[in-house]
């Protein structure tokens, strides 16, 4: 159960090796989770991040799931909820593709859409459902500013969290009033492997960062979160920039 | 029966979560919503009084026992009545006051239910003399996880278990209570002011034994040489003679007529109470209350409930809630009490309901929490950065001086602690696994702590 300041004591992450989730188990370990299943495609990665956070005092598992295969979350979801109350959700899996590649091979294009969108379309019902059954917990969703005003340069990797990121408020809005509460994060860039070798951008932050906002908006039982704070002012500017001054912007 | 699906919270407005909310008006639609209470349990709840999360159960059902608030027979010569669990103690004084007899217990609110009080087992002002709620309980029913019910009687495991089980064990249908006999419906108050925490230890520890009822309130805010200055208020209920002759009371001198101020708005911004607003009330708390005072006569919702003249007033903590923490060291431990009120003080947390009182000899209730000692109650908001690890602080200072903090009240507690400060959590556990294997009483107080 969440305690009186919202922080969980079990934790499902479903792209267990993203960063930014890690981050966000090793800060909500340190308070009071104890119980943590870590899902993704087994790898040795999945493994070690375990190990990580089974070295801070946590019971932690991985799951074999793959956000490409929705036939079979229903399945893999529904084991880990059945084993005991999950408190937190956090849908961190996603693909930043390789965009000019991308707009080459459509195939490719349609992977980062399918992973980013419609496996997490999947994944957040299934969730949402067993969270309802529960009567309580929270679905932290990662969105991304890219979603926000698709750019040039990402468009690819921006529609699908735009598509993500819509799926998420408006699941919000329908598990409202049912004790479960659906959290939106919007990261601006995060200097992480997934960034590795691009140009950063402006107001870029660090994984430590997200985990610290996805904390701070468990506390207040927000329903958007962004990160840092400023670029919700700094967006809700871009989204009325003309098309033809965005497009020759430097972002 | 009719069941609705609502968001329900403890009285400090914390951690909601969603359930079936049954209200039974008879024992068959009670036993009928026991054995219809599905994968997720249910819990009894009475006026949701607990501060934190013992009357939730998420997923599951609630069942609101307030429909359930028969008086079936009062005792008037010997002092004893026999009610359904779903009556509040200020039912039970607007019916008993008249007659000469007043509750055993109360805390410092009227609106708790005698099912809650035998759950949370309760004490008041007078656990010194009197001990905590369950002492003066003769016998009560219970309904259990099998659909059945049984009386049970003081000295068994069941009993023991049930007293502070916190709904754990069964739904309380009944109960039969001893009364404590009283002259008037007034209070005789003698009230002192204490200048730090030494001399409100010392003034406690000396005269306590002389009077019924002791508390005192305690300024958190104050530092320096003032750390832990308080007002202590102790009495006891005024016997006639007490009363001015041409006073009206006088003619109905058992009268109970408790005031009652406008509810708190439903909507109250966040922050109202920050250490700038609640260090102006504290001042002003001390400064007016009389350096000593003997004898002035008080209403018994004055002197026990001053809360309740405010229907709502947990709201003025805004939509962020708070948290109440209420621990209990033992005699011997005063270090330790003195840690942690400095501790408190220099946090600076703006605390205007904080008391300290001196418990007496403990009740045999597994999970009851007073035991001899001292034991500290404040509320905090709970937005106030850094609450949580301070808290958790806290309970190590006070696990480690074998000191408890109250399940009625907690929201946020460290589980590991649980067993330390709750000795006979083993036994019971494995009562709960005998008499309710599939686990059909569920709160989320039982989730969260793995009661």
């Amino acid at each position: 159960m969440k305690d009186a300041f919202g922080l969980p004591q079990s934790l499902l992450i479903l792209g267990g090796t993203s960063e930014i989730a890690l981050a966000t188990a090793r800060r909500l370990i340190a308070r009071r989770t104890r119980t943590v299943r870590l899902a993704g495609r087994p790898s040795p990665r999945l493994e070690q991040a375990a190990e990580g956070l089974r070295a801070l005092g946590a019971d932690v598992r991985t799951v074999a799931f793959d956000a490409l295969d929705p036939e079979s979350h229903e399945t893999v979801l529904g084991k880990v909820f059945a084993e005991g109350d999950i408190d937190m959700v956090l849908l961190a899996f996603g693909i930043l593709g390789d965009q000019a590649r991308d707009e080459r091979e459509p195939v490719n294009a349609v992977r980062v859409a399918q992973t980013n969108y419609t496996g997490a379309v999947s994944a957040g019902l299934v969730s949402a459902r067993a969270l309802q059954t529960q009567g309580h917990g929270s679905l932290v969703v990662l969105s991304s500013v890219a979603g926000e005003r698709a750019r040039r340069s990402n468009f690819i990797y921006g529609s699908s969290k735009a598509g993500l990121d819509a799926f998420a408020q408006g699941l919000g809005d329908a598990l409202h009033g049912t004790g479960v509460h659906v959290m939106v994060v919007r990261p601006g860039f995060v200097r992480s492997r997934m960034t590795a070798g691009l140009d950063e951008a402006p107001l870029a932050t660090t994984p430590e960062a997200v985990a610290a906002a996805v904390e701070g908006g468990l506390r207040r039982r927000s329903e958007t979160v962004w990160v840092p704070g400023a670029l919700r002012l700094v967006m809700s500017a871009m989204r009325h920039v003309p098309r033809a001054v965005f497009r020759r912007l430097p972002v | 029966m009719p069941a609705e699906t609502v968001s329900v919270t403890g009285w400090g407005r914390t951690a909601p979560t969603t359930a079936r909310l049954i209200r039974p008006r008879t024992y068959e639609e009670a036993v009928a919503a026991v054995r219809d209470c599905g994968t997720r349990g249910g819990i009894p709840r009475g006026l949701g009084r607990a501060y934190g999360d013992a009357a939730q159960n998420a997923g599951g059902a609630v069942l609101d026992m307030t429909g359930l608030d028969r008086i079936h027979a009062i005792d008037a010569a010997d002092g004893t009545v026999l009610c359904d669990a779903g009556v509040s103690l200020h039912r039970l004084m607007q019916i008993l006051l008249p007659l000469g007899w007043f509750v055993p217990v109360t805390p410092g609110t009227r609106y708790v239910t005698v099912g809650g009080a035998i759950g949370a087992d309760i004490h008041g002002k007078n656990h010194h003399v009197s001990g905590s709620f369950s002492r003066h309980v003769l016998s009560l029913e219970l309904l259990t996880a099998d659909g059945g019910v049984h009386t049970v009687s003081p000295g068994t495991p069941l009993f023991d278990a049930t007293t502070g089980g916190m709904g754990l064990t069964g739904v309380i249908l009944t109960a039969t209570i001893r009364l404590h006999p009283v002259e008037t419906s007034l209070m005789s108050v003698d009230t002192e002011r204490a200048a730090d925490l030494d001399d409100l230890m010392a003034r406690l520890t000396a005269t306590d034994h002389r009077y019924r009822y002791s508390v005192a309130w305690i300024d958190l805010l104050a530092r320096g040489a003032a750390t832990g200055r308080a007002v202590l208020t102790r009495g006891d209920h005024a016997p006639l003679g007490a009363l001015p002759k041409a006073a009206r009371a006088r003619r109905d001198p058992l009268a109970f007529r408790p005031s009652q101020l406008p509810a708190a708005p439903a909507f109250l911004p966040d922050g109202l109470l920050t250490r700038r607003t609640v260090g102006l009330f504290n001042e002003v708390w001390y400064r007016r209350a009389p350096r000593a005072r003997a004898g002035q006569l008080q209403r018994i919702s004055t002197f026990f409930h001053p809360l309740d003249g405010v229907p709502h007033w947990n709201r003025i903590y805004g939509r962020g809630g708070f948290v109440q923490y209420q621990f209990v060291v033992g005699y011997g431990q005063e270090e330790a009490l003195r840690r942690i009120v400095h501790r408190i003080s220099e946090r600076r947390c703006p605390s205007f309901l904080a008391v300290l009182k001196r418990f007496g000899d403990a009740d045999p209730g597994w999970l009851s929490f007073p035991a001899p000692g001292w034991t500290l109650a404040l509320d905090i908001p709970a937005a106030l950065p850094g609450l949580d690890s301070f808290l958790d602080e806290l309970d190590e200072e006070v696990a480690a001086a074998g000191g408890r903090v109250y399940l009625a009240k907690d929201s946020r507690m460290q589980p590991d602690l649980l067993a330390a400060m709750y000795p006979r959590l083993g036994d019971f556990r494995a009562l709960r696994e005998e008499l309710d294997p599939r686990g059909v009483f569920m709160s989320d107080l039982a989730r969260r702590l793995t009661l």
